[in-house]
């Protein structure tokens, strides 16, 4: 099912992750977290762009406990545990925050 | 997710990797396979032999054949605990290549050593 | 443990890479294109020979059936089995190596 903003239509897988990885843009992520009655804010945004950059790194979408181990690596470990994570993201911060970040579903989240 | 297994079994799983990566779906899906199955806490070994060396060669930029360069994601076992690689130093010297060609932290063994390696795990998937 | 081959040698090389790495006392069954390397007066049939003093060697006779082969191809020694064989192969051994 395609997603549509600011008049420019993007197409999805059926759990409702972007389809082209290229194509993701800011919008889109604000506009999915709405979707789903997030207001995104920095420290939202801090984690989007971590994992765009981890899945540049290493062509995965992390897992829950690897995400969180790499935030605790990389921000510290008030950042890097699961409480902070949820509250961020409550539909689980590996498939929650992958999805605004343009990710595929992440890999080895059971 | 950090709980093992009901009944708290850990066996030893070996992954045997002998395709090349890029002609085939064998070693990406092998990838897969060691991810998922990374989060149910078992020892995991991977192994490469044969063609399966060249699936670890470093520089692996696919952009022109327009798939993934899912090589990228060998650096990235280490963060789901699979930190056992074992390269097969027969298949890596008749292809030319020696340890600094490799992408990733490995332990080169030789055949005698890749025997015992099979011998002694207990759950064995073929790649 | 069981080793299985499926592949030709002459094609592929999990025949032979099986035997650089099978431990001695093994068995090995070849079934499907792996029947080929039980051909006597190929280019393979010494590493098989000398495979035979460490290892058991089975064969799957509705492979080699298909195949258009018999008894009188192979190298001495080595057994042929049903499927009734085979299984009964599975179950005798706790671990199981199929070299694809």
């Amino acid at each position: 099912m395609p997603i549509e903003v600011n008049g420019k239509s993007f197409e999805t897988d059926e759990e409702g992750y972007l389809a082209n990885l290229g194509e993701w843009e800011k919008d889109l992520a604000t506009a999915m977290a709405a979707e789903d009655g997030i207001d995104l804010g920095d420290d939202h945004w801090e984690i989007i762009n971590f994992l765009r950059e981890y899945y540049e790194e290493y062509q995965i979408a992390p897992a829950v406990r690897v995400l969180t181990k790499a935030v605790g690596k990389k921000l510290g470990k008030d950042k890097g545990n699961s409480k902070y994570l949820y509250e961020l993201f409550p539909y689980g911060p590996g498939k929650q925050a992958c999805k605004f970040a343009g990710l595929p579903k992440p890999t080895g989240c059971v | 997710m950090e709980e093992e297994l009901e009944g708290g079994v850990v066996k030893k799983f070996l992954y045997v990797n002998r395709r090349a990566p890029h002609g085939t779906i064998y070693a990406h899906e092998a990838l897969e396979v060691v991810l998922i199955g990374a989060a149910f806490d078992q020892d995991v070994s991977l192994a490469f032999i044969d063609d399966g060396v060249f699936q670890l060669k470093k520089e692996q930029d696919t952009a022109e054949i327009y798939t993934k360069n899912f090589s990228k994601i060998y650096s990235a076992l280490e963060m789901y605990d699979v930190e056992k690689l074992y390269v097969e130093k027969e298949s890596l010297e008749s292809r030319g290549l020696t340890e600094d060609d490799l992408s990733v932290d490995v332990k080169i063994i030789n055949s005698k050593e890749m025997k015992k390696l099979i011998t002694d795990s207990e759950v064995i998937f073929n790649f | 443990m069981l080793h299985t081959v499926n592949k030709s040698p002459f094609e592929k090389n999990s025949l032979e890479t099986c035997l650089r790495l099978i431990e001695d006392n093994s068995t090995l069954l070849l079934i499907e294109d792996a029947v080929y390397g039980a051909l006597k007066n190929t280019n393979i049939e010494e590493k098989i020979l000398n495979a035979q003093t460490n290892i058991k060697l089975y064969v799957l006779g509705p492979d080699l059936k298909a195949r258009g082969l018999d008894k009188n191809s192979l190298i001495t020694n080595i057994e042929i089995i049903d499927y009734k064989g085979f299984v009964k192969l599975v179950a005798e051994n706790e671990k199981i190596q199929n070299w694809l």
